[in-house]
């Protein structure tokens, strides 16, 4: 199937990047082909098929809910572009 | 001595005949002479590895017996190193300097192998020919016209052209198997949760699996010691018997049962790649193997169904890259969203922005049963193939790609580049092991078999790569390089 200009919009927002005007044709596109390729999927019929998520098709290991990390907050605040006092800054969300 | 392998070399430091001091400095001048021109490696550590290589003469000379001691390594930029940099091959970590290393790096860190640095890739491991890195594409040693593969294209060419003994990598949907082929190298793509992830940097999780890329399949089996085990950092690696992946490479192939699956020497493959598999496959009879034909009948969707799961795991992975923790942040930003907006934008390449934007529309609402239900449905038909097939042969083998390295810049869109990894794709989603070993030559451009396995039967491949080159010598060809400044022995 192929994607509208306003589709293309929609996703690049759920996925919060900025597509310009003149990218949205080329992205709707590319999204397009590919999604032609995905379609060759629905030839087949797996109405009886159990879906699998996971080669192993297991369930999620649990541990012991105990602390195992030191604290490293201020080292890994180093790499953050701005950060202050033990906080990550960014822009102004609430005026 | 460089283009020796790790097992050659571990028997040379342990006989006194070099030391990983010398080693390393002629792997160095190696890279210095040929890097530029490659474009394998996006860091080079000079300094840490002769640090590195002296400890391991000084911890050799105090006793020490670690399997890779004194041995250099490259590892794939997706591995996190701990004061080193790693980008994923991408712009939006361009400045991003681990706080650890990964599981993987430490292990191999522990067994005594010297890193030189950090190699090239596709960005975030999107791409099946290096091209999509933003550091430039790496080049294949063999024609530097051509791509080497992706998405570890710079382990791969980095191994192939003597920059380094042994390379990391990972595989999504054949990542380590293709540069492999295309590098005329050998690469392992273990069981998935056989070896560690934490500390890589995530694509797709319930598909990535991180791997040796190597001269033999005796060295794969050497590093696939080291790499695997349990461990507690990722839920997802699995804990199994303590195995010596170097005892069985002797084995007989007497009565070894051989699939070669009808599906994977059809249409789009190239006919002197087919000759060249049937030959190397006739090899492998001549030591008492049988061979049948078998039926993968949902090959074809393998694709399909990649390209649905693939990106949708990997626009909920790359969410984290936000420019509020760590990598890229857009300048100026108005408010949060702009922040968020422009960082991913700007710091994202094309393909990869491509990835997350199907993996977002296959998971918004609506949409979900289509796609993702439907292609989880398809992975299972798909894992199942190869169940039924292991009924009745023991190893799987075909071609690894259906065509030679491709030149550089030559495929028009995405959709043409996914199809050259038909034969990888269907082993991730079933999460079975894969190797590609060197099987011969085409245009003058290497060609790979890869074999597949049952789960964690990588023991069986490993065996039969290795028989398979006692009796040919397709992996000790190599490219004849034209130094870019000087070429060094060692």
């Amino acid at each position: 199937m192929a994607l509208t200009k306003t589709e293309v919009e929609k996703i690049a927002h759920l996925a919060r990047l900025h597509v310009s005007d003149i990218e949205a044709e080329e992205v709707a596109r590319g999204v397009s082909d590919i999604l032609a390729l995905i379609d060759k999927m629905q030839s087949v019929d797996t109405d009886n098929v159990e879906p699998l998520a996971h080669p192993f098709d297991a369930a999620q290991k649990l541990r012991p809910d105990v602390v195992t990390e030191s604290d490293r907050r201020d080292e890994l605040q180093q790499l953050a572009p701005q950060s202050q006092d033990g906080l990550f800054l960014v822009p102004k969300v609430i005026e | 001595m460089i283009e020796k392998t790790v097992a050659e070399l571990s028997a040379a430091l342990a006989a006194g005949e070099t030391t990983s001091v010398a080693l390393t400095q002629a792997y160095l001048e190696q890279i210095a002479a040929h890097n530029e021109a490659l474009n394998a490696f996006i860091t080079v550590c000079a300094d840490s590895a002769m640090a590195q290589a002296r400890a391991a003469d000084e911890a050799r000379a105090a006793g020490s017996t670690a399997p890779l001691l004194g041995i250099p390594i490259a590892h794939k930029d997706l591995f996190c190193t701990a004061g080193v940099k790693t980008t994923s091959g991408s712009k939006i970590l361009h400045n991003f300097i681990s706080p650890y290393d990964a599981t993987v790096v430490e292990r191999l860190q522990a067994a005594g192998a010297v890193m030189l640095g950090k190699t090239n890739m596709d960005e975030f491991a999107m791409g099946s020919s290096n091209e999509s890195s933003y550091y430039g594409v790496a080049r294949n040693p063999w024609s530097l016209d051509r791509v080497p593969g992706g998405s570890s294209g710079g382990s791969a060419a980095a191994v192939a052209a003597d920059l380094c003994a042994m390379a990391t990598g990972t595989d999504t949907g054949g990542s380590i198997r293709q540069p492999a082929a295309f590098c005329g190298i050998t690469g392992l793509k273990p069981s998935y949760g056989r070896v560690s992830r934490w500390g890589m940097i995530a694509y797709a999780s319930s598909l990535d699996q991180a791997g040796p890329l190597c001269k033999t399949a005796e060295d794969a089996a050497i590093l696939l010691n080291v790499m695997a085990g349990v461990d507690d950092k990722d839920s997802t690696s699995i804990s199994l018997p303590a195995e010596d992946f170097t005892a069985t490479l002797n084995d007989s192939l007497k009565g070894l049962r051989i699939g070669l699956p009808k599906q994977h020497f059809t249409r789009g493959l190239n006919p002197a790649i087919e000759s060249a598999v049937r030959l190397a496959v006739a090899e492998l009879e001549k030591l008492g193997a049988e061979v049948k034909e078998i039926d993968l009948p949902n090959s074809d969707l393998a694709i399909s169904a990649y390209y649905v799961i693939a990106p949708a795991e990997a626009s909920a992975n790359l969410s984290r890259f936000d420019g509020v923790r760590y990598g890229y942040r857009c300048e100026n930003p108005v408010d949060l969203e702009d922040m968020y907006k422009r960082s991913r934008s700007e710091g994202f390449g094309e393909e990869v922005k491509r990835r997350i934007m199907i993996g977002t529309y296959a998971l918004s609402a609506g949409f979900y049963d289509a796609y993702y239900r439907k292609a989880q449905k398809i992975r299972r038909l798909v894992k199942e193939d190869y169940a039924r097939a292991f009924e009745d042969v023991d190893v799987i083998i075909g071609p690894t790609t259906p065509s030679p390295a491709f030149a550089l810049n030559s495929m028009k869109d995405s959709v043409t580049m996914y199809l050259e990894d038909i034969y990888t794709i269907a082993l991730n989603l079933a999460g079975l092991p894969g190797m590609s070993v060197p099987a011969g030559f085409v245009e003058g451009l290497p060609i790979g078999m890869q074999l597949v396995a049952k789960d964690y039967a990588e023991a069986k491949l490993l065996n039969v790569a290795h028989q398979f080159q006692q009796v040919t010598d397709w992996h000790k060809q190599k490219p004849s390089l034209t130094a870019s400044a000087k070429t060094t022995e060692a």
